[in-house]
């Protein structure tokens, strides 16, 4: 069953138009829930009134007075309120809630609602909240900070033949998932709170609503709806409309459903963090790494919520897949009025992997050799140590990527044809291409899978079917598929006989968030074992024998539970001994395996009107065995695309904090028309410790695919690409820069 | 109370079945598919035209059901994904969807799937153009669009081998 393509689990659900997201679904008496939002980005509240000729009798109206537990989000601590109470900390946020049955009255009296604020003043960008003349969040405007330190960076510098700085930004990204947010709500006194909704990890919001209604644990109940897409932005959001959705149900007594438009999704859900990176790199005279000093930022928004692990992963993939014997990267989140940023594929690596790739095609020129050779100088190789001190254990071979890259891209060719062309022509378009080289660790940082201890519980019922049991999340990447394919494999048997159960909090054990590419190879491994405990309970008991047939299994399964009951099999994470982190020096094994890759794009620029298209783009990885050949492709594909939107479209307009281009039509993603072929290889070195040895495969596309880009931007205009999303209005004024 | 207009009954043919009911005139075709007639299988993604979500077959033609009121649709012939089908036996283009990784999260691929159904209506032998531009006006997240164009390619093929 590994490595095959198998067909999409919930395939034919999806094709037919049959599979139930929540929008699809409809309860008696069910009621529709809104939100009334701060127009302004910090201040008091001071009044709040219900104008118009509104029939507010009919309403349920819900403030934070209505909460009966703690008025906050729960998630790594509890700053962010549910719905603000005498403050606001920026635009959007959640006030006041309504709920009505007719859903067009409801958005009439939303409007009618007037909030009013006595304004304070607000903070809009890095370097403001880093000023700290206005302290909008703690002690500091610093939701965390990290400092890592590797060899005597300070006694590197004199030594150095060439020391190259820089700057680097990247712009806010919105996961633009085509299924907005919503959820259903109910409440009440014999079942407690259930809410049904688009989610990635439906313990997060189970968590969150015991801290809100002061509830144990079993009197809530979260249920996952076929997800329309997540990439991180269905990670820690949906706690808040659960929240909300619940709040108007126990007031009304009646389920209430929130589902959110597009304008409203994009304008207070929480998108990429916008970063800044500033590199500082002594190379010796033949382009040998000697030290990296890394400054890297983070805009974390107004409450804390997930930035400091979406700092901690960008902080550790600061320094790529190169050995360089001294490293310091200082690193920090902080705070600003704007919605906070959130959960995005790729969480912080993105960020620092642009500004790093771009950075060492820079100081490639100034040692003035060529960027490939100056990468094939400082790769890492199994037994040297990365910037963390984790000694490298995996047979790595980003030498060996790059020449299957290069070879299947023509990169070698090409580089030479398009600066010839580029200089000798008069033609209007100019033609570029270049690489990014990368890593990508799989799982929760450090100590964090530990922490997770995640469980995975499996049952064989009389008539040899498998219910596979885990609180992991099908929203588009192929979880149910593999998880089936992984199973069948340890079972030897066939996927069809393998049932994926809904996750839903009352029925399957905690396997941990759907997150930080950890579902294949975490809890697909956790899922083997289940397998492989099943499968020993039934030839242990002498009802199976070696080489049996679907059949004998089958028959097996029956007489077991007809003689001693249920057959399940429980699995809990255990952390392997050999892999130690320290919490407090930020050092040690990071991950427990990292995928490895080098993508090469292809461009041209119309000079004239900056446009810039991809012509060509090739993506090669090591990501351990491949489960699922046509999944593993989709997953990367569809990384690349996001990835290229990154780089080039995806431009988050803010004003006050506030995002002003909340539209499809004015937000742009990229089309069917918009992309080139996105070639995808694998390389395939089975990892002992994953699933038929897979490894981390969904993060990884976002953080290669801006930085080849944008090389192949500067390599075929000269252009010094410093920031993305390189639009063509800011490529337009760096173009006119090169030629004034 | 703000002052509404009146509802009009609105006769039509959905799926091959006569369908009729009552709506405001400006009310979403999108919202009467999915509320009245309980066809979930159209979604919203953005409510303004863009995402191409709610792509359904009007009279022949794609159209972005958000966009259409009610009273257009008095006497016309509608087709959704839920018409794709035949008892039960997917359409090629549905299986080339399920064979060739061109759905993933689920959510454009009723649309997605039409467009490409229509398309093919057109041109019966797509190049890569063609169904690049075919499929513009329908946004997917997840897939990159790559394997989109391989299931159409393949529903192409598979027609052939059959006729």
């Amino acid at each position: 069953m590994i490595g095959k393509s198998v067909p999409r689990k919930e395939g034919r659900e999806k094709v037919a138009g049959r599979a139930r997201y929540v929008d699809d679904l409809s309860f008696p008496g069910m009621l529709h829930g809104v939100t009334v939002r701060s127009p302004a980005a910090r201040g008091r509240i001071r009044a709040t009134r219900f104008e118009g000729e509104i029939p507010w009798h009919e309403f349920t109206v819900v403030t934070a007075k209505d909460i009966p537990g703690k008025n906050c989000i729960a998630l790594l601590i509890e700053d962010q309120p549910c719905l603000a109470a005498e403050f606001v900390n920026h635009p959007e946020e959640a006030i006041v809630l309504l709920a009505h049955h007719d859903r067009y009255l409801l958005e009439e009296a939303r409007r009618c609602v007037r909030i009013e604020i006595e304004p304070m003043p607000a903070i809009f960008s890095i370097d403001d909240s880093l000023a700290r003349e206005e302290i909008i969040w703690g002690q500091d405007n610093i939701f965390k900070s990290f400092h890592v330190e590797k060899g005597d960076v300070d006694g590197a510098w004199t030594g150095a033949a060439f020391v190259v700085e820089g700057t680097y930004e990247t712009g806010a990204q919105e996961q633009l998932y085509i299924e907005p947010q919503g959820m259903i709500a109910q409440v009440s006194e014999a079942e407690g709170v259930t809410v049904w909704g688009s989610l990635q990890c439906p313990h997060y919001v189970h968590k969150a609503l015991m801290v809100l209604f002061g509830l144990p644990r079993e009197r809530i109940r979260v249920v996952q709806t076929e997800t329309g897409g997540g990439f991180g932005g269905k990670e820690e959001y949906p706690s808040m409309i659960a929240a909300h959705a619940a709040l108007l149900a126990r007031k009304s007594g009646r389920p209430v459903k929130i589902i959110y438009d597009r304008a409203e999704d994009m304008v207070a859900t929480t998108k990429r963090h916008p970063s800044r990176t500033r590199h500082r790199t002594a190379v010796d005279r033949d382009g040998k790494l000697l030290a990296m000093d890394i400054d890297f930022t983070v805009d974390g928004g107004a409450y804390e919520t997930l930035s400091p692990v979406v700092l901690s992963r960008g902080t550790i993939h600061a320094a790529g897949p190169y050995a360089c014997p001294n490293v310091r990267i200082r690193s920090r989140a902080v705070a600003t009025n704007a919605p906070p940023h959130g959960a995005f594929r790729g969480f912080g690596a993105p960020q620092s992997v642009f500004a790093l790739e771009r950075h060492l095609d820079r100081v490639a020129e100034a040692v003035g050799i060529a960027s490939d050779e100056l990468r094939r100088r400082n790769f890492i190789h199994e037994g040297q140590t990365l910037a963390v001190g984790q000694v490298v254990k995996e047979k790595v071979d980003m030498n060996g990527l790059m020449g299957r890259a290069f070879e299947l891209s023509g990169y070698h060719a090409k580089r030479k044809q398009f600066a010839a062309e580029n200089s000798n022509a008069r033609g209007a378009i100019k033609r570029g291409i270049g690489f990014a080289s990368f890593l990508h660790g799989a799982g929760f940082t450090g100590s964090g899978e530990e922490y997770l201890a995640s469980e995975v519980a499996m049952e064989a019922m009389a008539d040899g079917t498998v219910h596979i049991l885990a609180g992991s999340t099908e929203m588009g990447q192929g979880t149910n598929t593999i998880f089936a394919q992984i199973a069948a494999e340890a079972l030897r048997l066939d996927c069809e006989q393998m049932k994926i159960i809904q996750p839903d909090t009352a029925y399957v054990p905690n396997s941990g968030p759907t997150v930080a590419s950890r579902t294949a190879m975490i809890v697909g491994k956790l899922v083997e074992t289940a397998g492989l405990g099943l499968l020993k309970l039934l030839t242990d008991g002498g009802f199976l024998r070696p080489g049996y047939t679907a059949a004998d299994f089958s028959r097996a399964c029956g007489e077991y539970v007809a003689k001693h009951g249920p057959l399940k099999s429980f699995v809990k994470y255990e952390h392997p001994r050999d892999l130690h982190w320290d919490d407090q020096k930020y050092s040690g094994d990071a991950y427990g395996a990292y995928a490895w890759a080098l993508y090469v794009a292809e461009v041209s620029v119309d000079i004239r009107t900056a446009e810039v298209r991809v012509n060509d783009f090739v993506a090669v990885q090591e990501v351990g065995k491949v489960i699922n050949p046509v999944l593993a492709a989709g997953q990367i594909e569809g990384g690349v695309a996001q990835g290229i939107g990154f780089a080039l479209y995806e431009n988050v307009v803010w004003q006050e904090g506030r995002m002003v281009n909340a539209q499809m039509t004015n937000y742009v993603m990229p089309t069917s028309v918009d992309l080139p072929a996105i070639r995808v290889y694998f390389e395939e070195i089975p990892y002992g410790r994953g699933p038929a040895g897979a490894k981390g495969i969904g993060e990884l596309p976002l953080d290669g695919t801006a930085p080849a880009i944008a090389n192949a931007i500067a390599h075929a205009t000269g252009v010094d690409v410093r920031r993305i999303p390189i639009t063509a209005e800011s490529l337009l004024e760096m173009l006119e820069a090169v030629h004034a | 109370m703000p002052k509404r207009a009146r509802k009009i009954r609105v006769s039509c043919e959905v799926n091959g079945d006569a369908a009729s009911f009552e709506a405001y005139p400006m009310t979403r075709l999108l919202d009467v598919l999915r509320e009245e007639l309980k066809l979930t299988g159209t979604k919203e993604g953005c409510g303004e035209g863009e995402c191409g979500a709610c792509s359904i077959e009007m009279d022949g033609a794609l159209v972005n059901s958000c966009l259409v009121p009610a009273l257009q649709a008095q006497g016309v012939k509608i087709r959704t994904i839920e018409g794709l089908a035949i008892h039960g036996s997917l359409h090629a283009v549905q299986q080339a969807f399920i064979t060739h990784g061109g759905a993933q999260c689920g959510i454009c691929t009723p649309g997605m799937i039409l467009a490409a159904v229509n398309l093919l209506a057109r041109h019966s032998q797509p190049d890569d153009t063609q169904i690049r531009e075919g499929l513009s006006g329908n946004l997917c997240r997840c897939t990159g669009y790559m394997k989109i164009f391989e299931s159409v390619v393949a529903a192409v093929r598979r027609a052939e081998t059959r006729a």
